[in-house]
């Protein structure tokens, strides 16, 4: 799902601690072939989690392609993010089944937990609020995912529960 | 004969903790060193009874439901260890009356033949049953490329992915075009929010999506094939790598196919990159050539030039699942399925207020209402079945009292839904249709594309007049500027997703327009479901005076002392339901 992200003012400089030498094998790979800029964009993101400008204008010196089509693509595709996320990204599912079972209760208790709006991410980089359309879990609704676990079935306290679990465990 | 226990482990299944099962009877298996084969399969369509544990022994099938890992050394210790099976945890079984025998036994399985019955990741096994023999005979009978479209345009199939093509008739155009080179696409981008087959078929049975995908290059003659496949799907990407690397060590895929000189034809796999649009053709197309993905006019067709300007058939997951069936099964096996001018079957994503949640396949021509009563096992906590949501957002509502509508591509277009890919939500009488509309609104809203304004801005428009009504603003004359911008939209956009966005909106208005008066003419939401239109007062009887929905009001409209039941002002009270979400003794009533 596409959702409007929201993004806080960015105190760290996002050219720091960011090595562009990762990018060569990828622009090794897909340099002059056809339909390469959403491969090169995946692979960019793979690397650092998100985009930062620095590599798009790595990937554009690399390539030849032009920023402007590296950026339309980027700014296209739900996929692709322009900015850092939290370690962990919580996607809550709002596909139809969960809708119907009341997803709005599991995203409002994570939004009041982490004091975040949807979308956004915590002051401790530790976690990112996300909607998703489906998850295809719909049997389970409703569902989030974090990382690679499905939690089905859930209400709003048990939502935060985990992600209170999750913190705690950060923590030690 | 020895035993097998085998766990189903697809996404859903995982979801439900069927890793924990696998790696707790792995464990009892080593450490007491018992004498069973262990194996992994994928979803068998059952997902509301997941974690599966299926033991098939000397004396039958059996399937254990909810199996965590705690049942599961209940279950080894007594079925495979002692031979008594436990009677209480069975949901199927060939030998005696289990609860879930009629949600097996009134499917009839096609396309899920394999799922849930076979390692996805053995390609021995899906030979076993029959897999890659539909191949094999039409390259070692040499049958023409133009008998095999004769059978798949015989067998009356049409596209599963939610125009209702027909197949046959694709392909044709596709192999009549010229070129040196063509391709075939496979569109796994199920976008649809509410409808998960194609991923249980990548993920249960990737070799029959290849098959179908070879067997439509010979046809047509295409040099490379492409799967298009959603990235939110991962452990489906995984099993087609693996099948792909397999299906091309046995020769399945490359150069000179099956010994056949003339036919080459590799295919990879393709990310999507999470846009709902690019399930449209054309947009797809774009998408795969890297670009952002957007619609383009058409004519000319895929067929005649598609991508990289080469002649493309594009087919989704379910219908190239059935090809190989067809093939070695014959047209007629298939075309005695289903209706007039829709043959074979169908698999439905069940979801929603439905008790039996999962995938079944059934003939066309079965009414909605069987579906959802036998196979779906009735709506959640007996409450009151209210309408049925077919085709995702490009679909509709359909009402209970149409619900002996027929599954098929015209009976339930006539209704104003449409098939769509097969998602299935089931409706009771707490959803409210209206936010219904508006959910759906606010996804193709988000999912357009822009490139048509009457789409990127008409739908806007539309959804802020559904979020006025749902917020006690609604005015005389929405519902007519509702109807009048739906057909704008649907005749003025380019591609699919334009042309039947605004079909949630116009079903629901047609089937329960009193709803819509309701939110607006009484400020009433009937299903409680839209929190500005509800009344919240205290149940003074189960009020235990517990302070909870006092301290937590942001607008301190409640007021009362502790022990006491609680009072909510009206003139303060400003809707937002937190006192009702707070509440742990059910006292704040809804009106």
């Amino acid at each position: 799902m596409r959702i409007a992200r929201v993004y806080k003012k960015e105190a760290v400089t996002e050219a720091d601690a960011i090595d562009l030498t990762l990018l060569d094998p990828l622009i090794k790979k897909y340099k002059g072939k056809k339909g390469n800029v959403i491969p090169l964009l995946q692979g960019a993101q793979e690397l650092y989690g998100f985009i930062p400008r620095a590599a798009f204008e790595h990937l554009s010196a690399g390539t030849g392609l032009p920023l402007s089509d590296m950026f339309g693509v980027a700014t296209f595709y739900a996929q692709f993010r322009l900015k850092p996320v939290g370690k962990h990204i919580v996607k809550v599912c709002h596909g139809t089944a969960c809708h119907v079972q009341n997803a709005n209760e599991i995203t409002e208790a994570i939004e009041e937990a982490l004091k975040v709006k949807d979308g956004e991410t915590t002051e401790d980089r530790l976690f990112t609020l996300e909607s998703v359309a489906c998850l295809g879990c719909c049997s389970l609704a409703p569902v989030m995912m974090i990382g690679d676990q499905t939690y089905g079935k859930l209400t709003g306290n048990a939502a935060v529960k985990v992600i209170k679990n999750i913190r705690l465990a950060e923590k030690n | 004969m020895s035993t097998t226990v085998t766990v189903g482990l697809g996404s859903c299944g995982i979801a439900a903790g069927a890793n924990k099962t696998y790696d707790k009877i792995k464990a009892l298996k080593e450490s007491d060193n018992l004498d069973f084969d262990l194996k992994k399969t994928s979803c068998i369509g059952m997902c509301y009874r997941e974690p599966l544990v299926e033991i098939v022994d000397d004396s039958g099938t059996y399937i254990y439901g909810d199996v965590d890992a705690e049942r599961a050394i209940e279950v080894i210790e007594k079925h495979v260890n002692q031979h008594d099976p436990i009677r209480d945890f069975i949901v199927y079984t060939d030998l005696f009356d289990a609860p879930e025998n009629d949600f097996m036994n009134s499917q009839v399985k096609i396309v899920l033949r394999n799922c849930g019955y076979m390692d996805p990741e053995s390609i021995e096994e899906y030979e076993a049953r029959d897999g890659y023999k539909a191949i094999k005979r039409i390259i070692e009978e040499k049958i023409p490329a133009d008998q095999v479209i004769d059978t798949i345009l015989k067998s009356g199939i049409r596209g599963r992915g939610g125009g209702g093509f027909p197949t046959g008739l694709k392909w044709k155009f596709a192999k009549a075009n010229q070129s040196d080179e063509k391709y075939v696409i496979c569109n796994a981008d199920e976008g649809d929010p509410g409808a998960f087959m194609d991923r249980s078929i990548l993920e249960g049975d990737p070799h029959s999506v290849l098959e179908g995908m070879i067997i439509a290059a010979y046809s047509i003659g295409a040099t490379g094939g492409v799967i298009y496949c959603r990235a939110e799907y991962p452990l489906a990407i995984k099993r087609l790598n693996i099948a792909l690397d397999q299906a091309r060590q046995r020769g399945y895929l490359g150069k000179e196919i099956l010994g056949n000189k003339d036919f080459n034809f590799d295919i990879y796999i393709k990310e999507g990159a999470g846009a709902f649009v690019c399930g449209e053709e054309t947009a797809l197309i774009a998408s795969v050539e890297g670009e952002r993905g957007m619609p383009r006019k058409r004519p000319p067709f895929p067929a005649e030039s598609g991508l990289w300007r080469k002649p493309t058939n594009i087919n989704n997951v379910e219908t190239l699942n059935n090809i190989p069936w067809i093939v070695l099964h014959g047209a007629e096996a298939f075309s005695k399925y289903g209706t007039e001018k829709s043959k074979g079957t169908k698999v439905f994503a069940l979801a929603g207020k439905v008790r039996n949640s999962g995938l079944v396949e059934v003939p066309m021509g079965i009414t909605i209402n069987d579906v959802i009563m036998k196979l779906g096992g009735g709506i959640k906590n007996d409450k009151k079945f209210k309408a049925v949501q077919l085709g995702g957002p490009s679909g509709g509502c359909i009402p209970q009292y149409l619900s002996e509508t027929i599954v098929d591509y015209d009976s339930v277009n006539a209704t104003g839904a449409i098939m769509g890919s097969g998602g299935m939500v089931v409706m009771d009488e707490s959803t409210c249709m209206v936010d219904v509309a508006k959910f759906f609104l606010d996804f193709t809203c988000k999912e357009s594309c822009g490139k048509c304004t009457f789409c990127r801005v008409g739908t806007v428009r539309m959804l802020e007049i559904l979020e006025r009504i749902t917020n006690r603003e609604g005015r005389e004359g929405d519902i007519e500027k509702l109807e009048e911008l739906a057909y704008e939209i649907k005749d003025n956009s380019l591609c699919g997703l334009g042309q039947t966005a605004p079909n949630p909106v116009l079903t629901t208005i047609k089937y329960f327009r009193d709803e819509y008066e309701a939110h607006i003419v009484h400020q009433k939401c009937p299903a409680k479901v839209c929190r500005p239109l509800l009344t919240y007062t205290v149940d003074q009887e189960k009020c235990t005076g517990c302070m909870v929905c006092l301290k937590n009001c942001p607008a301190n409209a409640i007021t009362g002392e502790r022990k006491q039941p609680h009072l909510i002002s009206q003139e303060l009270c400003t809707q937002c339901g937190v006192c009702y979400s707070k509440c742990k003794f059910d006292s704040i009533i809804l009106t």
